[in-house]
């Protein structure tokens, strides 16, 4: 069996060496299960002047069943502050005064929710310098939390307010557990919000086709959609195709074998869907592949071969599944942490993955998107336990794993919960932004 | 027959076939039929779904296998509730399957269904000598353990030894290749005119999988995600340096380039009413039309071991009112090369079609270029009880692609001097 650093540290003889060396000892996180109430415990809410946004969160609070403090207490398992009236860098003295007390009793694996307004929307420069500073303070909470929490700004443009609750709901919950360090942001909503039936079902009645689903992270998201009510197309190459089986079948879903650079890759994907479910709602472009080589060495095979399957191969099909998808469908993309820090003999893969990126911002933007009401993001996964990752040498894995906040590496389920929350319908404030799945990594950062 | 509706094929799953004692030499039947069902299951989205009935088998089985589809199907993502049963008809199986699977359909008994096959030549069920059988199943009846030990005392050690099952007829004690050599001989099929057939086949295959036509017909199974067998290089100058495998002398024309292998596999068919699969937003690819069987005598008559479904082909014709030539594709399984090739020859021979098939003339030659378009057994290899399975589900394809109306001719030679053959035509 593979040392696990993590499996060290908090058993018998390396608990005992890691609290006298002062080595940092990971927490397991805590992840969503359906049926679990929201939070395991009571939720700190507090705000800068009139707070509209901490109403707001009340309110959500209060319809979910969690309990209200008003003061900090060791029973206080997340705080959320807004400070979407702060005026000038002076009004921020309330994060130390009523948000540092609530740190100290912080129970494990707590959240932090930082509630603005986005920078541009700012009226002075005094405003501006006091909204810019929440990134500063969020990432630092995130550095000083232990026991597994995490701390996100969540930036609500004017208008957007009511589209709150998708966000606050996936912070709060075990759905974001390996997310920390980042900013939300919420601008007006391209097509309806719509809260789900039930919140542990937010993808009832949808289709969802997910590329690159044989196995690692592709399989934990086509099973995490399912989980979440979806219908789920299975997609992956045909030397994939008996895993992708496996995984199809094992939800309840189709599986659809093809190469996602074949030039009818989008034409079949949108036949299979049509034929069997009457369109979809939700694309992940997940496949992708690596072919790590210096640059200085790199051949033309290797570094065209990433670029046209994690790159290349989206921008074709969605030719034909933007104009397929569902009126406020959700399209998500599958970046990379090395496509915003770069990664040494990854130019080639980092240059897809920057460039899925900037496609999503773009996309997001394309009127014809918008007129559909589709949103278009992406996440950036960090360092994530799979097949691949456990191939890394052991020294350079363990740096991997420890390079964050949380110490310790994600689960590919931690990249999953983050597209499903894109493919709410609750979340149609959020689109063209890529969010990190990192537990806060520092590359990049 | 009145029919009530036609039997509709929805398409296909097999594995990749392997080459015995390869990646599947651990594999069992029914891991491997279980495993191909899943892949079909996956691809039209059939998890928990009640099939009519699933119908499968294999030619070469374990005693303990008694109800491989039935113990399959429990295996699989189907529900529980959908009913199994096993044939064999040796090489024939596989289509078998599939008529009697359609004909339930025609007659409204059942509105879905699945056929298939499988076999393993690596997995093999090997045999005690029959004397010892015997002698062990008497000492098993003894009532005490003196009466069991003295029972013992009767072995012998002529008794002792193994049986593993042969590629052999058992009335003429030959091998199929030897019954096909003098077949061969017969018709004077020429060594380079298999060699040939064989290189197509390989060809004809590797393009086919090239140009993606198995993405939605094969599921990869144990790390294989090709046919083994497949040699995309295959030329004439490898095939004729072979030195060959059956026959005697001048006449010996076979080798193991132009005579498929013993290989591992599995294959199934979905076939449903159109109904079925509109409820299911399944797309129809063709449609089984009609299916027939013969056999010949090739134990006191004169006829070759493999010939049958040149009896059973001018059956189904007339039956239905076509002739040879009215067909897009022709599907004739390539037990060796010299099978086609002297099935094809038998047609065109006058003699032969008006003494042996009866009929006022010959029937003719087919467009060689309709022959197998996407290689066959010589190159995919030949499980004996998956090839009517992966021929059925690949024909249905073609016909889709070819269009409403298009025919296909599908002709399997089996053990036993038979012989089963279907027309499909396209949706």
């Amino acid at each position: 069996m593979a040392f696990s650093y993590g499996g060290f540290v908090n058993s018998g003889v390396g608990k005992f060496l890691a609290s006298n060396l002062g080595l940092p000892r990971p927490t397991r996180l805590r992840r969503h299960t359906p049926g679990e109430s929201l939070v395991p415990g009571a939720v700190f809410v507090d705000g800068f002047g009139e707070a509209p946004l901490a109403a707001q969160v009340r309110g959500v609070l209060e319809g979910a069943g969690v309990q209200l403090a008003t003061v900090p207490s060791t029973s206080v398992v997340a705080a959320v502050l807004d400070l979407s009236k702060v005026r000038s860098p002076a009004d921020l003295d309330i994060v130390r005064t009523s948000l540092g007390p609530a740190l100290k009793t912080l129970a494990p694996t707590g959240r932090v929710v930082i509630l603005g307004r986005p920078v541009a929307g700012a009226v002075d420069v005094a405003q501006a310098a006091g909204r810019r500073a929440l990134e500063g303070i969020v990432r630092s909470i995130g550095k000083e939390l232990r026991g597994g929490g995490t701390a996100n700004l969540v930036l609500v443009a004017e208008g957007a307010d009511d589209a709150l609750e998708g966000t606050l709901r996936f912070l709060l919950s075990g759905r974001s557990a390996y997310v920390s360090g980042q900013v939300f942001h919420l601008a007006e909503p391209v097509a309806p919000v719509q809260a789900p039936a039930d919140w542990d079902a937010p993808l009832a009645g949808k289709v969802a086709v997910v590329t690159g689903a044989a196995r690692g992270i592709g399989a934990a998201i086509a099973s995490t959609l399912a989980r979440d009510g979806a219908t789920v197309v299975c997609v992956d190459v045909p030397s994939a195709s008996g895993p992708l089986a496996e995984v199809a079948n094992s939800l309840g879903g189709s599986a659809l074998a093809l190469d996602v650079t074949s030039a009818d890759a989008g034409t079949r994907i949108v036949e299979h869907t049509q034929s069997r479910h009457g369109g979809f709602d939700i694309v992940v472009h997940n496949a992708g592949i690596t072919r790590d080589k210096l640059l200085a060495n790199i051949d033309a095979d290797r570094w065209a071969s990433v670029l046209e399957v994690n790159l290349g191969s989206i921008l074709v099909m969605n030719q034909v599944l933007v104009p397929a998808i569902a009126e406020g469908g959700h399209i998500v993309n599958v970046a990379s942490i090395a496509g915003i820090a770069g990664n040494r003999g990854q130019t080639n893969y980092a240059a897809s993955k920057a460039g899925v990126i900037g496609m999503t911002a773009a996309l997001a933007q394309d009127p014809t998107v918008r007129a559909k009401g589709v949103t278009v993001n992406a996440v950036a996964p960090g360092f994530i336990e799979t097949e691949m990752t456990a191939k890394v040498p052991l020294a350079t894995r363990e740096v991997g794993r420890l390079m964050n906040s949380l110490s310790q590496g994600g689960l590919p389920v931690d990249v999953a919960e983050t597209i499903g929350y894109f493919a709410w319908d609750a979340n149609r404030a959020v689109t063209g932004t890529t969010v990190r799945v990192c537990g806060q990594m520092l590359l990049g950062a | 027959m009145t029919e009530t509706c036609r039997a509709a094929i929805i398409g296909g799953n097999r594995i990749p076939f392997a080459r015995q004692f390869g990646p599947y030499a651990e594999a069992s039947n029914q891991d491997m039929l279980t495993a191909a069902l899943e892949g079909l299951i996956a691809r039209y989205g059939l998890v928990g779904e009640r099939v009519g009935e699933v119908v499968a088998g294999a030619v070469v089985k374990h005693s303990r296998d008694f109800n491989l589809t039935r113990e399959s199907v429990l295996g699989s993502s189907l529900a529980p509730t959908t009913p199994a049963y096993d044939i064999q008809q040796a090489c024939g199986t596989g289509l078998e399957a599939a008529i009697l699977v359609a004909n339930k359909i025609r007659l409204g008994q059942i509105d879905s269904g699945i056929a298939g096959g499988v076999d393993t030549s690596s997995d093999a069920p090997i045999t005690v000598r029959e004397s010892l059988r015997r002698k062990l199943l008497r000492v098993n009846r003894g009532k005490s353990p003196v009466e069991m030990a003295t029972r013992l005392l009767a072995l012998r050690p002529g008794d002792l030894g193994i049986e593993i099952p042969a590629n052999s007829e058992p009335r003429t004690g030959l091998s199929m290749g030897e019954h096909m050599a003098q077949t061969a001989r017969r018709w004077a099929i020429s060594r380079e005119a298999q060699d040939e057939l064989a290189m197509m086949s390989h060809h004809n295959l590797a393009r086919a999988y090239d140009e993606g036509f198995f993405d939605d017909l094969v599921t990869s199974y144990l790390g294989l995600s090709r046919d083994q067998n497949l040699r995309p290089d295959s030329s004439m100058a490898k095939l004729s340096a072979l030195k060959p495998a059956f026959g005697k002398g001048d006449h010996a024309t076979m080798t193991a380039g132009n005579s498929t292998p013993l290989t591992d596999g599995a294959s199934v068919v979905l076939l449903a009413s159109e109904q079925w699969a509109a409820e299911h937003g399944l797309t129809v690819q063709a449609f089984f039309v009609d299916g027939e069987s013969a056999a010949i005598d090739y134990v006191h008559g004169d006829e070759g071991l493999l010939m049958a479904p040149a009896y059973a082909v001018p059956r189904l014709l007339a039956r239905q009112g076509l002739s040879l030539q009215d067909f897009d594709y022709y599907e004739i399984h390539e037990a060796f090369a010299a099978t086609v090739l002297s099935t094809l020859k038998a047609w065109e021979d006058e003699e032969f079609c008006t003494t042996r098939l009866g009929l006022p003339g010959p029937l003719g030659s087919i467009d060689r270029s309709r022959l197998n378009v996407n290689g066959s057994s010589l190159a995919a290899g030949h499980p004996f009880a998956a090839t009517g399975g992966r021929i059925v589900a690949s024909l249905a394809k073609m016909l889709h692609a070819k269009g409403p109306g298009s025919r296909g001719l599908i002709s399997i030679c089996a053990a036993g001097g038979q012989g089963v053959v279907a027309i499909l035509e396209g949706a």
